[in-house]
């Protein structure tokens, strides 16, 4: 006997405040009518809804937890929402958004001078300027510090940067990149790793795109090829140096997608529940028979449990108490929870699993990508265990 | 332009209503709010009119403390100013609404006071009307589209009625009830979601409009529409015409 359904069994809304829950209503109202209907299609085709960027501007996505600059200024936990509301619909749509603000936007404001915050952030937010952030190489995937990039500094003060990127979300349709690369310094022996603002139209600069992904389709990748680029040494971001720069951008990043990863967890298991309840086998409702009823609480107490992780570390970073262990816990558990939904949605779905206007595969195949990007599953393991433990497993 | 606008804050209508056990109300617990559609027609359409012509938009709701989150986020989609009214909804009918606003008009002065046509909570549709009729202003319901004409002084609004549309011309100060086809309202933008959080909401009682708080419409009783009835089989022709004939008797 059907009785009525309850989605979920816990509500986070009593614990946000009002801007929190004005943020949130906003974000999903946008992505259920301008993104949700769209999606599968430019998925399919392999395309970026490029048109999408001025859209996303104008609400604020870009750049959102920022201050000043022309940013909305909102704090972890509303910013957050944002993320999950933008990968409940798509995971490459929410890279987008994550690029540009978390690796492109936030490393200018953190390590940027006034001069490049001024030049860059305003038309970034306002989708003007698009960026990209260079730190993976065909060779240094996890042990970044083996990169070959490198940057040679001339006597007139100019860099000339060589070497290769790869993996890079946004490249091709790039403004600007973030290039992290090795610069040998006066008065060090080890070269030291140094954050460059590279433009678009400077000579030896290039971004090929790459072509035939299976996931993250409706999301542009590229290299960035630096064949003796000349910059000022203007370009360079004087805030820091050293690996821990490109590191607290994939902090912000990986925050972001804690937060994402629920949202896409979300909209897998609320297909698979609905689809459960309308599907009819052996004159029952797929969502009558045991099995199936495990799959769903599986996932159900999952997400909510995820969601609280997410919500409790948004509040520690709000008081700058939140770590970047803990951030690695969040992104590698919200992403393997979240796969391990769509798997499991993917088998509720039968056939229509499998198709692009179910929206459960494309998800699946996305999270693949989720799961090894921004720091594999694996690696976070060990960053976690080296935490617990002291002992560091890493080489 | 002054133009002062409404928002009323109602049950989500996409989540499914329980109603209190003695049916003196609909169970507030677990229950969703949403800003009323038609009245982010009405909001759309008032800060459309305040670019295109300049001043300023004041939005209105009568309601507790929570209704606070959906007048900022009117305030998020760009009006300039905010008025709560005290009030809950077991001690208003749409009479004293209409009354209330009224009074606030009266004090406001607004060239045009825009709502939406009906909530979609109790679909009344009764406020803007009772409302021009104590103003003793002209009214135009029910709009899909608005034009100022007359350099400010009045507008032309055209109205859907059955089979096609008619357009009505009315001086200002005038209501306007808003239809669902006058505009797309705009998302509220991050940004300004942030900087609604600094603007104050005004609130005034029943009391500081000096209006007779006795309602004219009791609510009785509220009940569930019956159960769908469960549909009867049929073994062949023979008997579904049987049935149709003797039981449902349409034959």
């Amino acid at each position: 006997m059907a009785s009525a359904s309850q989605p979920y069994l816990l509500d986070i809304t009593p614990e946000l405040a009002e801007e929190e829950r004005l943020v949130h209503a906003s974000a999903a109202d946008f992505c259920r009518s301008r993104l949700l209907p769209i999606i599968a299609e430019h998925y399919e085709a392999g395309t970026f809804p490029r048109d999408l960027i001025v859209e996303f501007a104008r609400m604020g996505f870009l750049g959102a937890p920022l201050e000043g600059y022309g940013c909305a200024g909102l704090n972890p936990v509303a910013y957050g929402l944002t993320m999950l509301e933008l990968e409940k619909v798509d995971s490459g749509l929410r890279s987008f958004c994550s690029v540009q603000t978390a690796l492109v936007m936030w490393p200018i404001f953190a390590y940027g001078d006034e001069t490049q915050k001024q030049r860059w952030l305003p038309a970034m937010a306002r989708g003007e300027a698009i960026g990209c952030f260079g730190l993976t190489e065909p060779g240094s995937g996890s042990d970044p510090g083996s990169m070959r990039t490198n940057a040679r500094r001339e006597p007139n003060g100019d860099y000339v940067l060589n070497g290769e990127k790869m993996w890079i979300t946004n490249s091709p349709i790039a403004d600007v990149a973030v290039v992290w690369a090795k610069v040998v310094e006066e008065g060090r022996p080890d070269p030291v790793v140094r954050g460059f603002l590279v433009e678009r139209g400077m000579q030896g600069f290039s971004t090929p795109e790459i072509h035939g992904k299976l996931s993250l389709r409706a999301s542009i990748t590229g290299s960035i090829v630096l064949e003796d680029v000349r910059v000022p040494a203007s370009s360079m971001l004087p805030g820091v140096s050293g690996l821990k720069g490109p590191l607290g951008c994939l902090t912000q990043a990986r925050y972001g997608i804690g937060w994402g990863a629920v949202g896409a967890a979300m909209g897998v298991y609320e297909r698979a529940l609905e689809y459960s309840k309308d599907r009819k086998q052996f004159n029952r409702p797929l969502a009558g028979f045991q099995l199936t009823q495990q799959k769903l609480v599986e996932m159900h107490n999952a997400i909510g449990k995820s969601l609280l992780l997410a919500l409790h570390f948004g509040r520690l970073k709000q008081r700058g108490k939140l770590t970047s262990t803990q951030v690695s816990w969040l992104k590698r558990d919200n992403v393997a929870m979240a796969l391990d939904c769509a798997r499991t949605a993917r088998s509720i779905l039968g056939g229509n699993g499998i198709m692009g206007e179910f929206h459960v595969m494309r998800h699946l195949c996305n999270l693949e990508t989720v799961y090894t990007y921004e720091g594999t599953h694996e690696v976070h393991t060990l960053a976690i265990g080296r935490a617990i433990t002291g002992e560091d497993a890493f080489t | 332009m002054k133009i002062l606008v409404t928002t009323k804050r109602v049950t989500d209508p996409g989540t499914k209503i329980k109603l209190k056990a003695d049916g003196s109300g609909i169970a507030a617990d677990g229950v969703e709010f949403k800003p009323n559609p038609f009245c982010e027609n009405a909001i759309e359409a008032a800060i459309s009119l305040r670019d295109q012509h300049g001043g300023e938009v004041i939005v209105v709701s009568i309601g507790p403390d929570e209704a606070d989150q959906t007048i900022r986020s009117a305030v998020a989609m760009g009006c300039n100013r905010a008025i709560r009214i005290d009030g809950n909804d077991g001690g208003l009918d749409g009479d004293l609404v209409a009354r209330a606003l009224a009074k606030l008009a009266e004090s406001e002065q607004p060239d045009v006071f825009i709502l939406g046509k009906q909530a979609v909570d109790g679909d009344s549709n009764q406020v803007g009307q009772l409302m021009a009729e104590y103003l003793g202003w002209p009214q135009a319901t029910f709009a899909s589209a608005i034009t100022v004409t007359n350099g400010g002084k009045s507008a032309q609004v055209a109205r859907e009625v059955d089979g096609g549309i008619e357009t009505v011309e009315v001086d200002f100060p005038a209501v306007i009830t808003a239809d669902l086809r006058l505009n797309e309202p705009r998302f509220a933008s991050l940004p300004n979601i942030m900087k609604a959080k600094r603007t104050a909401i005004e609130v005034k009682t029943l009391a500081d409009l000096g209006v007779e708080t006795t309602l004219k419409v009791r609510t009785t009783r509220f009940e569930a529409p019956p159960g769908r009835q469960a549909g009867k089989k049929v073994a062949d022709v023979a008997d579904l015409v049987q049935k149709l004939r003797n039981e449902a008797k349409v034959l």
